[in-house]
């Protein structure tokens, strides 16, 4: 990359707003300046962890209390759909497979929730990375920052309530307010990533960074982080190639195939064998689904980690504290996707551990959080100020 | 900007956008009428079967099964390109740590934007011609070369730097 030629007309004066005395002696000059006190970079970079952080709480949340009591609402309703095929009333049949569809967007909007959150996050982490990079005024890329963590929020809380509000007050036919909200935050985002393209464009144009890069620090949590990041995906991509390769085309084969005996047997009148065959349908959902999170969680953490590696250098924390939370991640990272899928063999403890996982990460994300939050100048106002009191 | 830095970030940045306008265009075209197929097809295997009628239920319920499977493939295929896209674009801004010369970091960058493009595009193809084996390989071809070039990263990270 090119240094810095001249600073940008209307950029951040680069005259430190906050020192992190007593936190970090070994900062290249040039970053401290660039991550002064809520800058737009500080903001994507605190906004991305906490969403993340939110998000995964809200996954571990959903799958303690949710997931499983939506699994066996679903199987009832099967059931009762059996029934009805087996008294031969298909209005009944229809009124079950509404309710069902009801159960499903329960469920999906949840999991989309949880998702959308998570990969907001992932994107301002992203974005905090290319923020010397996109050539617009320090006012501008603060509004910007401030709009898109607003929008990652509003986004996940929209998809969230889509199933509570429904359609109620709305003047459309077949969208209500939460869809609207969903969809005015998604196009909120969006907007906030066409400027920043924009603002790449005109750094493509002048080749003049607006900040200065982010330091080349090589410390133990940062290798750390990058190669059990990069580790982490790669066993992610095993995983996902041994799935495709030897089970996906077998669950598919097996779901129509239990579908179609589970409804031979009710039109049968048998619906000992029919109620078999739902169960046996839930082992193959359930066997499905923990492959897919297995597959997608060690590959987002495995992003994660390597998302962190670039922060880290603004985690104002001891080297020990930083350590710690790289390993706490880590481990998490590991525990959760490795238990998800011992859940098919060890049951509900598997799911307990793994959700132990998911809480290990949150308490890293949230440690390296207030680590972010400790350059915010307030506890090197009051470590200052007891100094000062004590003088 | 080093060439294998520049090949994963502009790589990473085309890929995702094709792939969210692949989605967009899904979304608004195809994903909402391939649900209500969907679940249109499995209720209505169910109230056939209530009818007695059991070739219109085994009829909707093969319709329920393709359907799903280019669904999901769908779906894969979209969420692939940009899962893959973003790991590029992380991927270059840092990949100059990957302890290999430019040349080596320039083969490793392309196998992972061809096996990144590739990969996903064989199994949406897949939709098209279910179950033909040429696409199969295809894919396995794609993934592999996306394995191979984050193994070669991964191993390119470790590597203590001089």
């Amino acid at each position: 990359m090119p240094a810095i030629p001249r600073p940008m007309p209307d950029s951040a004066s680069f005259a430190p707003t906050n020192s992190a005395r007593g936190f970090a002696p070994n900062f290249a000059s040039g970053f401290v300046l660039g991550f002064e006190q809520m800058s737009a970079r500080r903001l994507y970079i605190f906004g991305g962890i906490a969403l993340i952080a939110a998000g995964l709480l809200f996954g571990d949340i959903f799958a303690v209390f949710i997931l499983h009591q939506n699994a066996a609402r679903q199987a009832e309703a099967l059931i009762a759909a059996s029934r009805a095929v087996a008294a031969g009333n298909a209005a009944a049949v229809n009124e079950v497979f509404s309710h069902l569809g009801i159960l499903l967007e329960d469920r999906g909007t949840k999991v989309d929730s949880h998702v959308h959150m998570i990969d907001a996050g992932y994107l301002a982490l992203l974005l905090a990375l290319v923020q010397p990079y996109i050539a617009l005024s320090r006012r501008t890329k603060k509004s910007l920052a401030a709009l898109f963590i607003a929008g990652g929020v509003l986004l996940p809380v929209g998809i969230f309530l889509i199933h509570y509000v429904g359609l109620t007050g709305s003047p459309f036919a077949a969208i209500g307010w939460a869809s609207v909200l969903a969809d005015s935050a998604g196009a909120l985002l969006i907007f906030v990533l066409i400027v920043q393209a924009w603002g790449f464009w005109k750094y493509l144009r002048s080749r003049q960074l607006s900040e200065p890069e982010l330091p080349d620090e090589d410390s133990m949590p940062r290798r750390a982080l990058l190669t059990g990041g990069t580790i982490l995906i790669l066993l992610g991509f095993l995983h996902g190639a041994y799935y495709a390769g030897t089970l996906l085309y077998e669950h598919e084969r097996m779901e129509t195939a239990i579908l179609q005996r589970m409804i031979n047997a009710a039109t049968a009148g048998n619906l000992d064998i029919a109620t078999i065959e739902i169960n046996d349908f839930g082992n193959l959902a359930g066997a499905r689904a923990v492959n897919i999170a297995a597959h997608s969680h060690i590959i987002e953490f495995g992003l994660l980690a390597m998302m962190l590696s670039f922060v880290q250098p603004f985690v104002f924390l001891s080297e020990k504290w930083k350590r710690r939370w790289v390993k706490l991640l880590l481990g998490g990272s590991v525990i959760l996707p490795v238990f998800v899928l011992l859940e098919l063999k060890l049951g509900l403890l598997a799911g307990g551990i793994a959700d132990i996982g998911g809480l290990m990460v949150i308490v890293a994300l949230v440690g390296m959080l207030v680590g972010i939050l400790r350059y915010s100048g307030g506890l090197d106002a009051a470590v200052r100020g007891a100094t000062e009191g004590a003088r | 900007m080093t060439g294998s830095r520049k090949l994963l970030i502009f790589g990473g940045m085309a890929l995702a956008a094709f792939g969210m306008l692949y989605g967009l265009q899904y979304a608004l075209f195809v994903e909402h009428q391939t649900l209500d197929h969907m679940g249109g097809s499995l209720a209505q295997s169910f109230s056939a079967a209530a009818n007695r009628n059991l070739a219109q239920s085994q009829d909707a319920l093969e319709q329920y099964g393709e359907t799903k499977y280019d669904y999901v493939r769908q779906v894969d295929a979209h969420s692939h390109w940009i899962g893959l896209a973003m790991l590029m674009i992380v991927l270059g801004v840092i990949f100059e740590r990957v302890n290999f010369s430019e040349g080596i970091r320039q083969v490793v960058a392309f196998s992972l934007l061809a096996g990144s493009a590739l990969f996903p595009l064989a199994v949406i193809l897949q939709t098209y011609h279910h179950g033909a084996v040429v696409l199969k390989a295809l894919a396995v071809v794609g993934s592999g070369l996306a394995i191979a070039a984050l193994a070669a990263t991964a191993w390119g990270f470790a590597r203590p730097l001089k």
